[in-house]
């Protein structure tokens, strides 16, 4: 080999190398200023007070974020009340129920729809939901309004993941439940979709991450308010809102207060994601026994 | 339960499961149609040559939008497309099983889970405060680097991977280097991969938004420079409703991007069937 063959060998490889590391970089760098930018707060507000606080008003040097903590889980909650059940069943007749060209022509669609930006979804949301919303009280920006626009943007993600894990379990496995005389929904309780489990939580914990940190659409119909919600048809403000919100004329302690929400809602995902995934590898466990 | 006949189950949940799934498929289309359906009457040329007005009236075209939006897509590829492939270059056909490899990974899964609103911060800290580049299409791209670059490597490694094994071992058995038989016969076989990738997260930077607001400013003026501020389609979506309430614009705008995602959407499944199709009729 010539040497300058040898060199540049090397020299690609560390550069791949290099590019491979950069993301673990730009994960760490997000970390580090997330972290530095956030924790002056707490020279100004505790922790706790910090988290568990009502108030949220940066002119008055008050900084709480209960408000948008239950915020953000009530219409992560909302949304998936509706979008599992929905998206499951919407899974099983994409992957076992409908007709082979009844499929062809769905699952290009839902496909299409995992794709389409949020601020559409908003967009709807605000011309259609919320004058509808408003007939049942209040100024119709509200949790529920959110939670809705939420459903429909996380059942596309639910849908086409579920549908992939479903479609993944052997076929001799609904054959043989089929031959045994079982009916086609026993086959599809009792073997499909205990067998394309994990498949179907990971699109559950997905489309969560997407409730979680949806920013934008949420800021449309969610009214923005910093008051503590007391009903679904209450304005309210998620995490992510108010990060956005503000950021753009904070400075200061006020500042340091949106990188720390980011901190919380970081940790939030975490938390989540752990928990679902505790919850999976406990179902996992309990089926695998369920067998032995 | 136990009362009810696996038959009178069977049938009940049938009808439950088409009843649940053609609804919820029927209303997540509707939502489509409707946007297309009162967004297209005023679509026109003019409305997508003309600048905006600004200001409160929402009045004139989107012009000054795409400019801006392919400005920060533009930038946004010539930083991410070659560090996106060489990462995959580097985890298909370099990284050894050891920790380090380890490590990128899971990197790269966790960045994918991170929310746009977080990535905006960092931005915001990092861009436009302490590098000085302000609310900038700059700032913007590279926030957007930073989000999209989980999607590239992993769509791109997944098309080295597909490049049959008999390739590389045909170009090294002739005396090739490595990085000749990667450059010059791995690379171009896994090029509609790489194309694929590309569009991918053009589809995927069109409907940002979140990390765009707290970044690149929001001016609807026409962008002189990478420097100045800008609005991309899904912002100015996001502005013309919530600021100016100007609703047919902001859907006219909406149908914009849903036509977008419908081309760079049908363009992809295209090209990765013919992709596979190929690289299947080569093994």
């Amino acid at each position: 080999m010539k040497i300058s063959h040898y060199i540049t060998d090397r020299a690609a490889k560390t550069t791949v190398l290099i590019c491979a590391a950069s993301s673990i970089l730009i994960l760490v760098a997000i970390i580090i200023f997330i972290v530095l930018q956030g924790l002056p707060t707490f020279q100004k507000v505790s922790v706790f007070n910090f988290i568990f606080g009502m108030e949220w008003r940066p002119t008055n040097g008050q900084f709480g974020i209960l408000p948008m903590i239950v915020g953000s889980i009530a219409v992560t909650f909302g949304a998936l009340l509706l979008a599992i059940p929905l998206g499951i069943a919407c899974a099983i007749l994409l992957a076992d129920v409908a007709p082979h060209r009844v499929r062809q022509i769905l699952r290009p669609a839902v496909e299409l729809l995992v794709g389409i930006p949020s601020v559409v979804y908003g967009l709807v949301g605000l011309v259609l939901l919320v004058p509808a919303v408003r007939q049942l009280g209040g100024n119709g920006f509200s949790i529920l309004t959110a939670s809705l626009v939420l459903m429909a943007m996380v059942l596309p993600t639910i849908i086409s993941i579920s549908d992939d894990a479903l479609r993944a379990v052997p076929r001799a496995y609904k054959e043989g439940a089929l031959a045994l005389g079982a009916t086609r929904w026993q086959t599809i309780s009792r073997v499909l979709l205990p067998s394309a489990r994990s498949g179907i939580v990971a699109s559950i914990v997905l489309g969560m991450g997407r409730a979680v940190g949806e920013t934008m659409a949420m800021i449309m119909v969610i009214g923005n308010s910093i008051a503590f919600p007391k009903s679904p048809l209450d304005p309210a403000r998620t995490l992510t809102g108010n990060i956005a919100v503000e950021i753009n004329y904070a400075s200061g302690t006020h500042e340091n207060a949106l990188f720390a929400t980011g901190i919380i809602l970081l940790l939030f995902i975490i938390i989540l994601n752990s928990i679902t995934i505790t919850v999976l590898k406990k179902g996992i466990h309990k089926y695998a026994e369920h067998l032995s | 339960m136990r009362n009810i006949s696996p038959k009178t189950a069977q049938k009940i949940a049938m009808a439950g499961i088409w009843a649940g799934g053609a609804v919820t498929v029927g209303i997540l289309l509707l939502i489509v149609i409707y946007v297309l359906l009162r967004g297209i009457p005023s679509l026109s040329i003019d409305f997508l040559f003309t600048a905006p007005k600004g200001g409160l009236s929402g009045d004139g075209g989107i012009s000054t939008i795409i400019v801006s939006t392919v400005y920060l897509i533009g930038t946004t590829l010539i930083i991410l497309v070659p560090v996106g492939i060489g990462a995959a270059i580097y985890l298909a056909e370099y990284a050894p099983s050891n920790k380090f490899t380890g490590v990128i990974r899971y990197g790269v899964e966790v960045l994918a889970g991170v929310p746009s609103i977080i990535f905006g911060l960092f931005g915001f800290a990092l861009f436009v405060t302490a590098l000085h580049f302000k609310f900038s299409i700059l700032s913007g791209a590279l926030t957007l680097v930073c989000i999209l670059l989980p999607t590239m490597i992993r769509t791109t490694e997944e098309a080295i991977k597909g490049v049959p094994q008999a390739y590389r071992e045909g170009a090294l058995a002739l005396g090739a280097t490595r990085w000749q038989t990667i450059s010059r016969v791995v690379i171009p076989a896994a090029m509609p991969g790489v194309i694929t990738a590309t569009i991918l997260c053009i589809g995927r930077a069109i409907g940002e938004t979140a990390c765009l607001y707290v970044t690149m400013g929001g001016s609807a003026a026409m962008p002189s420079s990478l420097l100045s501020g800008g609005r991309t389609l899904s912002l100015q979506v996001f502005y013309l409703a919530m600021e100016t309430r100007a609703l047919d614009k902001a859907m006219a705008t909406a149908a914009v991007l849903i036509l977008i995602i419908i081309i760079v959407n049908t363009f992809t499944t295209w090209l990765a069937h013919r992709f596979y199709a190929r690289m299947g009729g080569n093994v």
